[in-house]
């Protein structure tokens, strides 16, 4: 792994120059510290700096900017004839990708020389029987070109790294002798090594953004691709989700609303069993339970926030689907044919959500002033009625705000319906239905085998993008709303 | 009730009726009812949330435990020298082993004066084929003939089904896999002591199987899986976390970028977990060419997904040191950075570590991001050769064998699936423990 290798020599360079310019610093003065500037640590931590930072940035970019290269070179030696009808560039170059790696893993067995791998005027049916022989997976596609490509592709890229090597090498050195020139017994080592530190702090906390960044460019992209695919207004108004692999996207009716009703209809009832109890159980224990109660009963209630929706999801497929189905199916009241339903996700995301809208509130009812019990008991009302008429319309905004919250996790949350709500896309009010939602079918959509330039894989993204826009937007409301609300009482 | 209570003009007349204070009016009466509902109501709230909460940890216990035992035939026998030469001499060389298995079965059945009558079909539904495992044991280990040996042979699923009550005499069908006089003779070979439930190791360190055999699969190989993931999160996110915490915490100047950044983080937090599937896929594996399935990109998109928690919590902690401290340091000549990394950092520790063990454990049982970056439908037949490979190579993780368990159509799966939500519960169960255990030993009120 020679890239392993190179970051480690790097950053070997970087421990050495450490040493050195924390000696020289030292050096320099004759020993007597107090008549540098900075601590000697610092001088060698500057050379050290400078050996390594440069370079690793140079390997990142190098790193990134490679195969864009490469491809590009790669991608213009194959001819369009090459190029057979419904397939494109990048199934060719995926071919081709995979004829490269084929070389390099029988040249890495040593069932083929390194210069027979390279060999321009090798024939392909030879190749790819030695090829075959090394125990490498060789599809029949393989073509003169594409084989030429493939070698073409190993040589730029071996060039390529060597470049690098040499460069990212370079610069380390350059780095540290340029540390070692500044290393003067006047030179503010300290002031600049904390520069460095505090760019990277700045590096670090902009990694949110980035974050925010990829996750909208990776949407964005793949959502317009897949609007030149499908026309736009058709997935939003339509009501039909029939996708076909089997075709390319032709056939496949891809309409977003069942799926957006079984979203809300499932995140309504989850809301229904969540909102009544936790809010209660909130009320209860900031207003009513004593201390001892409230030391055992408010983490045993978040207990069912820590526990991984993998297993509600499987709670709703193995126990309370089952259990639903003997009240309301056939043997019972006769509504309900299958344990996965509205009704069997809803009531599990419900029971997950409690300790969400409990410990919110009861955060927020809190923040009530105790003047306002005080003044409301001081007029003869009963805890009830002060909780009734004082404090829950005090902090009604930060209790919206927090079953905003709770909506926004219910929408997104994709373990619970992909194993308890079913996978079938329907527009119907009876809750024991099976219903689908947006994010059990971006799952669906993106583990198949659909490629990712089909509109059937491709329209995750767009109901993705719907889904982030969705909760964004209540994440936005509700934590303005909530903070607006601890302003008031601040 | 509500409008009367408060206003004097319905109050009143009842003090003028001159009755006793001690004697309850019907409003009063009222009002104390109503106190008392909304009282239970509230009690109720707390015990049906704890209600779930039992039910679903019996539910977790019951249907998983079985995963953890498995039923064996514990046999005994001593194949001499002259049998083992007589056998391999035969033609179906596996047959002749049977017989002597079945001799050996006989024996011991008669030893404990149990007497069933049972024929070799019937001991291949229930063992499978004995012969070759028997055979394969003494070509491996030919010092062992002549010497007492004791085999533990697998019981077929149908047996262990039967053995942990998911299957019963009413509700098994006759078929090629087993019979209902089988069940008789198993009875019988339960009371001789011959079939026994015993801990079972494979689970916890074997390796998934396919879908054909959920008797052998195991969840070691994703346990390994999802450590090297949760390395990964662990030395990415830490020290990202507490870096940007330090700067927005001490040295962010109150601008539009700071804002901004703020802003970002308090929304990351909220973004469900599948769009940061979405961005693995399409950044870290579309983009980049990383390896589907590899912990190495789990990795990265729950380090991704768990910086904003981590963020938040070294936030809290960084502030709750006080300022006098800061003060100090800079007072006796230190620079703002010194002050910083020498003595807030220092003394925040214990509230960042606790707070990045629960950001690690939420991470550990995420699932949904796992199944965008291919983690499902891959079966994780054996461990990562080297620390390298754990990284790159394909691999489960926890949950996502959890899912896939789930997912598929042998019933005997989902008793997996329990089993490995158990698993998985322990290791949060732990994690959590200790971040307990760290916040009440070291955290400082000031």
């Amino acid at each position: 792994m020679p890239l392993f290798w190179l970051v480690l020599i790097v950053l070997a360079l970087a421990a050495i120059s450490y040493t050195v310019g924390r000696s020289r610093a030292l050096a320099s003065v004759g020993g007597q510290r107090s008549k540098l500037h900075s601590l000697p640590s610092y001088y060698g931590t500057n050379v050290a700096m400078k050996a390594a930072v440069p370079a690793f940035i140079i390997l990142i970019v190098w790193l990134l900017a490679q195969p864009f290269y490469v491809n590009g070179v790669v991608s213009g030696m194959i001819p369009d004839s090459e190029i057979a009808e419904g397939s494109s560039r990048g199934l060719v170059l995926a071919e081709v990708h995979r004829a490269a790696s084929g070389l390099d893993n029988a040249v890495a067995q040593g069932d083929m020389d390194e210069e027979f791998a390279r060999n321009a005027r090798a024939d392909v049916a030879d190749v790819t029987q030695r090829l075959k022989d090394a125990g490498q997976i060789v599809t029949s596609q393989i073509t003169q070109p594409i084989l030429r490509a493939a070698q073409e592709y190993r040589v730029l890229n071996s060039t390529g790294n060597l470049f690098m090597t040499i460069v990212v090498l370079t610069i380390s050195v350059i780095g540290a002798l340029w540390g070692l020139k500044e290393t003067t017994p006047e030179f503010r080592a300290r002031n600049t090594v904390e520069q460095g530190v505090r760019a990277l702090l700045v590096g670090a906390a902009s990694i949110a953004i980035l974050t925010t960044i990829g996750i909208v460019l990776s949407l964005v992209f793949n959502t317009y691709e897949f609007f030149r695919l499908y026309p736009a207004l058709d997935f939003f108004t339509g009501t039909t989700w029939a996708p076909s692999f089997s075709e390319r996207g032709g056939a496949s009716e891809l309409g977003i609303l069942p799926l957006l009703w079984g979203t809300i209809y499932i995140s309504v009832v989850a809301l229904a069993v969540a909102v009544p109890i936790g809010l209660f159980a909130a009320v209860y224990l900031s207003e009513y339970a004593s201390p001892r109660v409230r030391s055992i009963a408010k983490p045993l209630l978040e207990i069912l926030a820590g526990i991984p929706t993998i297993v509600y999801g499987l709670f709703a497929l193995l126990t309370v689907g089952p259990l639903l189905l003997s009240v309301f199916g056939d043997e019972g009241v006769g509504i309900m044919k299958a344990g996965t339903a509205v009704m069997t996700a809803g009531l599990v995301m419900g029971i997950m959500l409690i300790p969400f809208v409990s410990s919110l509130s009861d955060d927020i009812i809190n923040a009530v002033p105790q003047a306002m019990r005080d003044g409301s008991y001081g007029l003869g009302a009963t805890k009830s009625e002060t909780v009734k008429q004082v404090i829950l319309p005090a902090a009604l905004p930060g209790i919206v705000g927090a079953i905003l919250l709770a909506a926004s996790r219910a929408i997104g949350e994709t373990m619970i319906v992909v194993l308890g709500a079913g996978a079938a896309a329907r527009l119907s009010l009876n809750p024991f239905e099976a219903m689908t939602t947006v994010t059990a079918k971006i799952v669906s959509q993106l583990t198949g085998d659909a490629d990712f330039a089909s509109p059937v894989a491709l329209v995750a993204f767009a109901l993705g993008m719907t889904l982030f826009i969705a909760t964004l937007c209540l994440n936005f409301v509700a934590l303005y709303i909530v903070r607006k609300y601890r302003e008031q009482y601040d | 009730m509500t409008e009367t209570t408060l206003s004097p003009e319905t109050t009143a007349p009842a003090a003028i009726k001159g009755k006793s204070l001690y004697a309850l009016d019907d409003l009063t009466r009222k009002r104390n009812a109503a106190e008392k509902r909304f009282r239970a109501y509230g009690m109720t709230a707390i015990g049906i949330g704890l209600f779930f909460l039992v039910v679903l940890a019996y539910s977790i216990i019951s249907e998983g435990m079985p995963a953890f035992s498995r039923t064996v035939m514990k046999v005994e026998f001593t194949l001499t020298q002259e049998q083992y030469d007589a056998a391999e001499k035969e033609l179906f060389k596996t047959k002749a082993y049977e017989s002597i298995f079945i001799s050996a079965l006989k024996s011991q059945l008669d030893a404990s004066g149990i007497s069933v009558p049972f024929d070799k079909d019937a001991i291949g539904r229930l063992v499978g084929k004995p012969g070759g495992t028997i055979r394969s044991f003494y070509k491996e280990n030919p010092d062992q003939l002549g010497k007492n040996v004791a085999f533990e042979l697998a019981a077929s699923s149908r047996v262990d089904g039967y053995i942990n009550g998911r299957v019963t005499r009413e509700n098994m069908t006759d078929s090629r896999f087993l019979q209902k006089s089988d069940l008789d003779i198993v009875d019988a070979l339960v009371k001789a002591g011959i079939i026994v439930n015993v801990f079972n190791w494979d689970f916890i360190t074997g390796a998934d199987s396919g879908v054909d055999n959920p008797g052998g699969a195991g969840i070691g190989a994703s346990v390994v899986g999802s450590f090297f993931m949760m390395l990964v999160v662990l030395f990415l996110s830490l020290p990202i976390g507490v870096a940007a915490s330090i700067y927005l915490e001490e040295f962010a100047p109150q601008n539009k970028i700071t804002d901004l950044i703020e802003v970002n983080i308090s929304n990351l937090a909220a973004v469900p977990s599948i769009v940061f599937g979405i961005l693995g896929l399409a950044v870290f594996i579309q983009f980049m060419h990383l390896p589907q399935s590899a912990p190495l990109v789990g990795g990265l998109v729950l380090t991704l997904m768990t910086l904003p928690t981590i963020i938040i919590s070294t936030r809290a902690s960084l502030k709750a040191v006080p300022p006098s401290i800061r003060d100090a340091a800079l007072g006796i000549g230190a620079s703002k950075m010194q002050a910083v990394f020498h003595h807030v950092l220092p003394l925040a520790m214990p509230g960042i570590l606790t707070g990045t063990i629960i950001g690690l454990a939420q991470a550990l049982g995420e699932t949904a991001p796992l199944l965008l970056i291919g983690m499902v439908g891959f079966v994780a037949r054996g461990y990562p050769d080297g620390i390298v490979q754990g990284f790159i190579d394909p691999n489960s993780a926890m949950p996502a064998q959890i899912y896939t368990w789930a997912a598929r159509a042998d019933f005997a799966f989902y008793e997996k699936a329990w089993g490995g939500i158990i698993v998985l519960l322990v290791f949060l169960l732990t994690m959590n423990i200790l971040a307990i255990i760290l916040r009440r030993r070291f955290e400082r009120r000031w």
